[in-house]
Order: structure tokens, then C-alpha cells, then sequence
């Protein structure tokens, strides 16, 4: 991206924090897939290696009361809504003390209070679901925006058009996104679909759609705030499309040998860190030096995550039988 | 299948399920219906007729054809602290919003503490030639889902209070209304608010000697055989499940340990439906007191089928209670 328009759209705090967030996404993931290759995590892990700019891009061109609707490589969208390192390790390990309080593994987490809808395995099932939160924002006249998204495989299935059409017809305050990471588990694109780009799809239902580059992290920033401040001007939902890859398999015990090495090869030298160092030193915002002392801060970060995460109690088998029903349901 | 009065002061089934509609709408502005038809048109049954006027394009909100997608939106909604009624055309319809409903609204709350607060209402039932695609009792598949609450009224005073109860209930409810019922039921109801609590049941018919365990049209079925028996000296009791889930095995528990024993009548099909449930509950909990086979009177494994002999074979009839009552009753 033109660095001249980064340097006059996005504040240098704002990169530095993005920055910060690409590099504790990062560091968290590598040890969740340390951990899993230890045989301390059990289930899958679902990362989003080499696509954090994606996550970290948008949440942090989201405000604190609107909603995201993760896709299950949005690690940094926890991170900027709160949280803890801690939080997110208990989560992995199945303790109680993260926030599904073992009920759920992994990246199916969430939290109403700030603002995350538990993310769905049936990919494309919260797209609806924030159709319907952008709905009810709209009704109560709120200048609030909901923001969710799925993936290339995702957007094969029918709640990814039922929801695209419903939010378009009725110009709900919703941005709809795409990570595009060229494989569904080991299915590739051209096998997903008979169009060039997800996007193409935008146009059919009468909403704009734009293709960005999801691995710079300036530029799905960019991309989000305009597509949220066409939502909270009450023109209703935008469609994003971000390119990536995949670097590693569908889940951390999917060697994913279907993927070409040259492909992985090629996006490696794109990875969103490295390109957000280029820009940050382009730009004068930070040198080698800077980037060391957030690799330690993050480091430490993890550290205390993992040992709140282990020294964190397990839940007992009897509670399993809490919480099939609510008893009261407040509003957000 | 049932006797039809008219007096000027009774509300039908369908006018209870209206008043209870336009009550908790206008007794709460987070109440809204969203549904295909239902502005305008006023639903293909009617239930929302002059609401659009009333309440407005947003809170009468006409959809896309797209259940799975509307439920969706309903359940983001719920989350948000509205209080969305969605109406399905035809229960029949609800299949192409089952992952919504099982994996979105059914879990959330247990997943990751997110109550969903929403009805779906769902017309359903045969007796009015919907053929195999307007004529489903879907329940079944729903019973075996953790997370969703289940409700079927018989009557006019626990179709309104029932959906009144629902509404207010801070979890999904799918509200079994039965489209035989609509115009064939009517009764005088209270003036002033009322509701009929979720999970419990409710004894139609007090008899001694054999439990009718039922829910839906049918409740009028055991009711008609009833007065048949009684001449012979065969004192039926009438369990009107009126919530499927939770059920209310007290009562349930309570009548057949007073009648020793149960006849289980349900429209749905035969093998895994509702009645199944019971019988095996009965068979857990009431073994000692039974004093004859659980005996099942449901239809048979297939569609439901369009030709009036075809469906009137499938459908139970009071004939059918008869003679299973008889040959029970001779134990």
C-alpha cells in the first residue's frame, strides 16, 4: 500500500498497536501449537499463522460496542476485545477458568460482554446471526456495526447467501468478510467455486465488495473502517474479500501435504509480519531494536498466560450439567 | 373430531395465539415478529393480521424466503435483548432452519453463556390435507436437542398462555401450535394478563383407570373416546403434556401411579417420537405400579400422505383409544 496514505489515514500509535497485536497473536498461536505438540492440548488447533494481519486489522478499526463474529483464524480479534493470554491458554487446556469454562475447546469462544459471538464450527452459521445483532441496532437506532466473516469453504454454504441477502434487502449495519486462505481444509478453490474471486458475489446481492490484501495489515484496516463507516452511515452491508494463505494444515495434525511448496514458499516472503516491519521502518515508526523489545513483552505476556492457564483448576465432571438453560438474558 | 361452539365472548385457538401476540408486543417493545408473509398479508394463517398497520414495518417484519437465514437473524437479535417471534409458514419449513436451531440457539448459552430469548412458532399437524410438505409434526427431532424448550397447546387459554410464558422465557421456545385446531377450538378467557408456566402439565380429564398421555389435536381425540368409555364403565385420564420439553414427569409419574395404567397418544410417528420417551421413563420409574403393557397408539412410519383415505388411515381416531383402552382396561 501507498505509504504516503497510510501516513496520513492511520495514526502512528494505531500502527505500533496493530504491530503489537500481530506479534502477540503470533507468539500465543506458536505456543498453543507447542503446547499441542506436547500432548498438553488435546482436540484440534485451528491457527491463523501467517493471516494474523487480518484479524488484527479489523478489530482495531472496530469501536468498543460493536460486534465482531469471528472466522476461526481471528486470534487477534480475543486479543484487542480483552482477552487475557490466560483466558485464551484455560480455553485450550479446558480449564474453568476460560471462557467456556471448559464446555467448549479452542478458538469456540466468546463472550457477550465484550462484544465476540462464539464462533460456530458449521462455518458460515454466525453470518445470519450477526445479520440479526446489526438488525436489532438498527431497530433501537444505534450507531452500532456488526462485523463477521468466514472463509473460502465457507462461503460454498447457503447461511453465506441467506445472509448476505437479508442484510442487504433490509441495509443492515453489518460488514461481511471473506478470509480467503485458497484451501477448506484440503479443498482448493477451484474446486470450492467457478468464479475468480468470493467478492464477485458482493454485486449479486446489491452490496459493495472489495478485494484486499489480507496479509498487510494497513491496508485491511483501511478497507474496515471504510466499509464500517459506510455501515454506520446507514448504507447498509459491504463485503470485503481478503487474499491469504494458509501456512499451515486445516488443524495442527494436518501436515497438509495437498498444498504445493512453491505456493507456501511464495506467501512466505509476503508474511504479514514482515511486511508490517518493512512499513513501520519505511515510515520511521520503529527499527530493529523496537521490534526486539515487543518480541520480549509479548514473549512475557504468553509466559503468564501459560502459567495462569496450568495452575488454573480443571472443572469437576458434574458441570457438565450446568448451564443447559438460562435463567435470565440480559441485553447487549 | 371435536364439537365447534360459537358464542360471541369466545376467542378461537387461533385468535388466543393473535391476542397473545399483540399483548406481549404491546406490553414490550423488544417483542417483534419476523416471519415470510406475515406484514402485509398478515401470515398464511392470519395470526398477524393488522399488526403491520398497528406496529410497524420493522417490528412486523416480513422476510426473505429463507428460514435458516431469519432464525439466524432472530437468534443475533435475542443475543442483543430483543425478543424476536419468529413464525415458520409451516412447521414443515423448520428443517431448513435445524442447524440454526440446534447448533446456534440450542448451544450457545451452554457453550459460552449466551442466552438466546426466542419463539419460533411452528403451525403444525395433519387432518387438513397439507399432503407429506404441510402436515409435519416435527417435535421429535427437537426433543432430542439440549437447549431448546418445546411447547404444543390443546386449548385456546393455554395457546395464549403458553405463548405469553414463552416469550417471556429467557430461552428458545419452539411453540408447536396445531393448524387443526385453529378455527375448530374455542373457549372464553380471562380478561386480565395470564400465563400457563413452561414444563408444567395438565390434567384435561380426571379418571381412574387409564392415563391417556397426549399433546396437541390428540388431547381432543382422548377426550371424545373418554365420554365413549365412561358409558362402559372405562375411567380415562386425560395428561395433557401441554410442554414436551422439560417434561413434567411429576405429573406424569403421579397419574399412572394412580391408574397403574398408560395409553401414549401422539401424531407424530410411531418410532422415536415423544411417546417412546415416556414409555421408557414410565418403565424406569413406574414398573412397580404398572399394571399392564405401556401401551403406544401413533402413526405409522411414513410421510404424512395427501389422499383423505391415506391420511385418515394414518391419523389415530378415537376408534383406535377405544379398543386400546378396552383391551388395557381387561388387564
Amino acid at each position: 500500500m501507498d505509504r504516503a496514505v497510510i501516513a496520513k489515514e492511520i495514526k502512528r500509535d494505531d500502527l505500533l498497536h496493530m504491530y503489537y497485536y500481530l506479534k502477540l497473536t503470533r507468539a500465543l498461536e506458536d505456543r498453543i501449537t507447542a503446547l499441542y505438540r506436547q500432548g498438553r492440548i488435546v482436540g484440534g488447533v485451528y491457527t491463523s499463522h501467517g493471516m494474523e494481519a487480518i484479524a488484527v486489522g479489523y478489530a482495531s478499526a472496530l469501536e468498543r460496542d460493536d460486534i465482531i463474529a469471528p472466522f476461526h483464524r481471528d486470534m487477534g480479534a480475543f486479543l484487542i476485545r480483552g482477552f487475557t493470554t490466560g483466558e485464551i491458554l484455560a480455553q485450550y487446556l479446558g480449564k474453568r477458568t476460560g471462557p467456556t469454562k471448559g464446555k467448549d475447546g479452542n478458538v469456540h469462544m466468546g463472550d457477550l460482554k465484550r462484544g465476540v459471538f462464539g464462533f460456530v464450527s458449521h462455518l458460515a452459521d454466525n453470518l445470519p446471526v450477526a445479520a440479526g445483532a446489526a438488525l436489532a441496532f438498527k431497530m433501537r437506532g444505534e450507531s452500532r456495526v456488526a462485523f463477521a466473516g468466514t472463509g473460502d469453504g465457507g462461503a460454498s454454504r447457503g447461511d453465506f447467501h441467506e445472509a448476505m441477502n437479508f442484510a442487504a434487502v433490509r441495509k443492515l449495519p453489518v460488514v461481511f468478510f471473506c478470509n480467503n486462505n485458497q484451501y477448506a481444509y484440503s479443498t482448493p478453490l477451484r474446486l470450492q467455486m467457478a468464479i475468480p474471486n468470493v467478492v464477485d458475489r458482493a454485486k449479486a446481492y446489491g452490496m459493495p465488495g472489495e478485494i484486499v490484501d489480507g496479509n498487510d495489515v494497513a491496508a485491511v484496516h483501511l478497507a474496515a473502517k471504510r466499509a464500517i463507516a459506510g455501515a454506520r452511515a446507514g448504507e447498509g452491508p459491504t463485503f470485503l474479500e481478503f487474499k491469504t494463505m494458509r501456512m499451515h494444515g486445516h488443524s495442527e495434525h494436518d501436515p497438509a501435504k495437498y498444498v504445493p511448496r512453491e505456493l507456501l514458499e511464495e506467501w512466505k516472503k509476503k508474511d504479514p509480519i514482515v511486511k508490517a516491519e518493512r512499513l513501520l521502518k519505511e515510515l520511521g515508526y520503529g527499527d530493529d531494536a523496537s521490534f526486539q523489545q515487543v518480541t520480549e513483552r509479548v514473549k512475557s505476556e504468553v509466559e503468564a498466560g501459560v502459567e495462569f492457564a496450568e495452575q488454573s483448576p480443571l472443572p469437576e465432571g458434574p458441570e457438565v450439567l450446568e448451564g443447559v438453560f438460562a435463567d435470565k438474558a440480559d441485553s447487549y | 373430531m371435536m364439537t365447534v361452539t360459537q358464542t360471541s365472548e369466545e376467542v378461537s385457538y387461533l385468535e388466543a395465539i393473535s391476542q397473545a401476540l399483540d399483548e406481549e408486543m404491546a406490553r414490550d417493545e423488544r417483542v417483534f415478529v419476523m416471519g415470510e408473509d406475515i406484514g402485509t398479508y398478515g401470515g398464511a394463517f392470519k395470526i398477524t393480521e393488522g399488526f403491520l398497520q398497528k406496529y410497524g414495518e420493522w417490528r412486523v417484519l416480513d422476510t426473505p424466503l429463507a428460514e435458516s437465514g431469519f432464525v439466524g437473524a432472530a437468534i443475533g437479535a435475542a443475543m442483543m435483548g430483543l425478543r424476536p417471534v419468529v413464525e415458520m409458514q409451516f412447521a414443515d419449513f423448520i428443517s431448513c432452519a435445524f442447524d440454526q436451531i440446534t447448533e446456534v440457539a440450542a448451544k450457545n448459552h451452554y457453550r459460552w453463556g449466551a442466552a438466546v430469548p426466542m419463539v419460533i412458532r411452528a403451525p403444525f399437524g395433519g387432518g387438513v390435507h397439507g399432503g407429506p410438505f404441510h402436515s409435519e409434526c416435527p417435535e421429535g427431532w427437537f426433543f432430542h436437542s439440549p437447549g431448546l424448550k418445546l411447547v404444543a397447546p390443546s386449548t385456546p387459554y393455554d395457546a395464549k398462555g403458553l405463548l405469553k410464558a414463552a416469550i417471556r422465557d429467557p430461552n428458545p421456545v419452539i411453540y408447536f401450535e396445531h393448524k387443526f385446531l385453529y378455527r375448530r377450538i374455542k373457549s372464553v378467557l380471562p380478561k386480565e394478563d395470564f400465563v400457563v408456566p413452561l414444563g408444567k402439565a395438565d390434567i384435561k380429564r380426571v379418571g381412574n383407570d387409564i392415563s391417556v398421555i397426549t399433546y396437541g389435536a390428540m388431547v381432543h381425540l382422548a377426550l371424545e373416546a373418554a365420554q365413549t368409555l365412561t358409558q362402559e364403565g372405562i375411567d380415562l385420564e386425560v395428561v395433557d403434556l401441554r410442554t414436551l420439553m422439560p417434561l413434567d414427569k411429576e405429573t406424569i409419574f403421579a397419574s399412572v401411579r394412580k391408574t397403574s395404567k398408560a395409553l401414549l397418544l401422539h401424531e407424530d410417528n410411531k418410532t422415536g417420537g415423544i411417546g417412546a420417551e415416556v414409555a421408557a421413563l414410565l418403565a424406569e420409574d413406574c414398573f412397580d405400579c404398572l399394571d399392564g403393557p405401556i401401551v403406544r397408539i401413533a402413526p405409522p412410519d411414513t410421510p404424512v400422505p395427501f389422499s383423505t383415505p391415506l391420511e385418515e388411515f394414518f391419523l389415530p381416531k378415537p376408534s383406535d383409544i377405544i379398543a386400546a383402552a378396552r383391551k388395557l382396561a381387561a388387564y
